[in-house]
């Protein structure tokens, strides 16, 4: 695993995870010191339950720390020179998919990928345009105005990509995303995030309990602990 | 900001109570400077002990009190244990929610209508007795109060299924239940043996307040309960109503009785709890299948049936008699039908009806905000409320309202606030709040935390997920507790009359007020108007977000209660 300790002055791209440590009750849950550089895809091998998203819960400033949730923290999440820890969620610009698509039911396709899209993104045409580019760059153009509960598991997920994409995030978390789509559907959505993920070179953390996944990643592969 | 919410939420809901309490104990023992008691003594205690038939109206507080919740517990419990997971539960359940809604005087009036010698019961009983006057027998407000339980535990028996059905996926009732039956148990054997000592400690609190309002209550009592002597709470109203302002002393003792008779069913109560739990044990290890249930069965079915047909059918015998013409015993239907009372009353309706809407919907809004901010401020700082929290939301509803209205009224007579709108709002509140927060808190909390999640992580502030994600996607169970808390506030007879002194008259005060006039045209009139209110609420609380996300699939069901 690469070390950090040298680069501390020098501005890296990319995520750097430095000595970040995450204990529950005492147990350690995760303990990482690795640089995702843009474009690479670094795959977080173990089994379920092992807490490995509470990694990906810790990098978007999510995890509940110490209290009663118990989690202790230590380390520090370093996204292209600028430190994430302290931040509020919604200033990180971290962008993380979850085995569900998690789509807003209450609002269209079109909707969805609105509130994603960035505020200085300004007027409803451009708004609107942009949404709707996106959608064709998904192959679901004319998508707009459906219902999300409308579409396919593989609509659904490539819309909850594409919305995760349009709020310019500067790294992206995958959380077992592709577990709960059909075999053959996987491996097609799979190579969708992974090609999306390098085209805009996204430093990109998955994590996952199913080897296929590492292996179509084909990038490195590291262990919780 | 957000984190003032809790404080400010418990403030507003003990704050009163806790007030209205000193302010009802002090005179109780001869201290009210306003009206001249500046010495502390017990004679309010003595005038209160020499009082006529006290020993009776003690007597008909407490045990049909307790009567009237052990009934309605027990009907409860046998109905779920007999039918949980079949179609009839659900059907039942469905048939027993709409009554939740029923203000408690509504109900006791439609009951009134079918029960009395002159009633529904008695006119289709009559061709086949060849009654041609009315029976003499005394069936409403008769010396035993049997009447009164009979109201109490038809208006009960939906509020008792609802947080039971509530409790049972938390005590994983289904697997359990069919645990029990795989292991040779009868339905009702088996639950009663497994599945209800998982649910009771979650429907103890909502016992409790139903032991402590049948013990205390006022309006039921008023339309149905005895009346020489009445139960002790409506005898504390009259204290409290006299022109003679120094029966007020007696009316704070009697207050305080009152608070001990409720913390004195409440004794009674857990101590057969613990008489049951200890025998129950036995009971369950002795191993007994109980196989033949089907009377049982029956019976616990016919039980529910019953006390829903009697809330309906009351409900449907309001709309006859306040249409009614000319109807003489032993007619089923009145001979013709008018509009004239409804149209003589018109402007009086309307008036009626706006002021009850307006402390509704102030009450309302402002507990849903409070609650809303108490749970979301939970969310952000990652704490979860524990017991104690929960048995600070019961306290208003484990309280006998009569025990601390009186000293609210002095307090809020001493801040300045008498017969203000502000503090009749205040007082709804207190009420108010608890439901909400009972409606609210599990929808919220069951609420996907990776919506929330993920919406932080596209950018979006906790404000912006607040408004834009969580509340939309909570939009039912807001409108469904904003229904409730509107029924809740409808319904609220002793606490708007009180502290309202009169000025507020609302669809409640004033259908209480005629019960002892008698003229049932005009109960059936206020009696209906009483229902407007709630069904309108719940009604809104389907049809807005039906039409709001008539495009949303995903959104139907969501939340419901």
């Amino acid at each position: 695993m690469n070390s950090t300790s040298a680069s501390n002055n020098t501005p890296v791209t990319g995520l750097e995870l430095r000595r970040v440590s995450i204990r529950l009750n005492g147990r350690v849950l995760v303990d990482i010191d690795t640089i995702i550089t843009p474009g690479e895809i670094v795959t977080l091998m173990g089994p379920s339950g092992s807490g490995k998203s509470s990694l990906l819960a810790y990098i978007c400033g999510t995890l509940p720390v110490g209290g009663t949730a118990g989690f202790e923290v230590s380390g520090q999440v370093v996204l292209n020179g600028r430190r994430l820890d302290g931040l509020a969620p919604q200033d990180r610009h971290v962008g993380i998919l979850f085995q569900d698509d998690l789509l807003f039911p209450h609002l269209s396709v079109g909707g969805n990928l609105a509130f994603a899209l960035p505020s200085s993104v300004r007027g409803r045409l451009e708004r609107r345009t942009r949404v709707n580019e996106a959608l064709e760059s998904a192959g679901l153009g004319g998508f707009t105005d459906r219902d999300p509960a409308t579409l396919s598991g593989g609509q659904r997920a490539r819309v909850a990509l594409m919305r995760v994409l349009l709020s310019e995030p500067g790294a992206l978390l995958l959380d077992e995303p592709f577990s709960k789509l059909d075999t053959q559907l996987r491996d097609q959505i799979r190579t969708f995030v992974f090609e999306q993920a390098r085209l805009r070179g996204l430093p990109t953390l998955m994590v996952t309990h199913d080897p296929d996944d590492g292996a179509a990643a084909s990038g490195r592969i590291v262990n919780p602990v | 900001m957000l984190r003032l919410f809790p404080a400010f939420t418990l403030i507003l809901m003990i704050g009163p109570v806790c007030a209205g309490l000193i302010g009802t104990i002090l005179p109780a023992f001869g201290y009210l400077p306003a009206l001249g008691g500046d010495v502390i003594s017990i004679d309010p205690w003595r005038d209160l002990i020499n009082q006529p038939g006290l020993g009776i109206s003690i007597r008909l507080s407490l045990i049909n009190g307790l009567i009237a919740t052990l009934i309605s517990f027990l009907v409860v419990i046998l109905f779920c244990a007999a039918w949980q997971g079949t179609r009839i539960f659900g059907v039942m359940q469905r048939m027993l929610s709409p009554i939740l809604s029923v203000p408690h005087a509504a109900a006791a009036f439609g009951l009134a209508f079918l029960i009395a010698p002159t009633g529904w019961i008695v006119r289709a009983v009559a061709p086949l007795a060849g009654w041609e006057r009315p029976p003499d027998i005394v069936s409403l407000q008769d010396p035993l109060g049997i009447a009164l339980i009979a109201g109490l535990v038809a208006k009960e028996i939906p509020f008792l299924l609802l947080m039971t059905l509530a409790a049972l996926p938390q005590a994983d009732a289904d697997r359990t239940r069919q645990v029990a039956l795989t292991l040779g148990y009868g339905r009702v054997v088996g639950w009663l043996k497994a599945v209800l000592p998982r649910v009771y400690p979650q429907i103890r609190l909502p016992i409790l307040a139903v032991l402590a309002y049948s013990t205390s209550v006022v309006d039921v009592a008023m339309i149905l309960g005895p009346t020489t002597p009445a139960p002790m709470a409506v005898r504390i109203l009259g204290w409290l109503s006299d022109p003679d302002l120094s029966r007020r002393f007696l009316a704070s003792a009697g207050a305080m009785l009152q608070f001990v008779l409720v913390m004195i069913a409440m004794a009674i109560w857990w101590g057969g709890e613990k008489l049951v739990a200890w025998w129950g044990c036995a009971w369950a290890e002795g191993g007994m299948r109980g196989l033949r249930d089907d009377i049982v069965r029956s019976f616990a079915a016919g039980a529910a049936v019953l006390s829903a047909a009697a809330v309906f059918l009351g409900l449907a015998s309001l709309l006859v008699w306040s249409f009614a013409g000319y109807w003489s015993f032993p007619e089923f239907l009145p001979r013709s039908f008018s509009l004239r009372l409804w149209m003589r009353e018109y402007d009086m309706l309307g008036a009626t009806l706006w002021i009850t809407l307006l402390i509704a919907v102030l009450s309302v809004g402002v507990a849903i905000t409070l609650v809303l901010g108490c749970l979301e401020n939970e969310t952000r700082r990652f704490q979860k409320s524990g017991q104690g929290a929960i048995l600070l939301i019961y306290l208003p509803l484990l309280m006998p309202q009569i025990s601390f209205m009186f000293g609210l009224q002095v307090f809020f007579t001493g801040i300045g606030l008498e017969r203000t709108l502000i503090s009749v709002v205040i007082v709804h509140l207190i009420f108010v709040l608890p439901y909400i927060f009972l409606s609210l808190a599990d929808p919220f909390r069951a609420l996907d935390p990776r919506y929330l999640q993920t919406a932080l992580c596209l950018g979006a502030s906790p404000a912006r997920v607040f408004w834009l994600v969580r509340l939309p996607l909570l939009a039912c169970a807001v409108l469904t507790a904003f229904a409730v808390g509107i029924a809740v506030s409808v319904g609220q007879y002793l606490p708007t009359l009180l502290i309202g002194a009169g000025r507020f008259a609302t669809v409640t005060t004033e259908a209480v007020a005629l019960a002892s006039g008698g003229d049932r045209r005009m109960i059936g009139i206020y009696g209906l108007l009483q229902m407007i209110l709630p069904f309108a609420g719940f009604a809104l609380a389907l049809l807005i977000p039906a039409v709001l996300f008539r495009h949303r699939r995903g959104m139907g069901n969501r939340n419901r209660i």
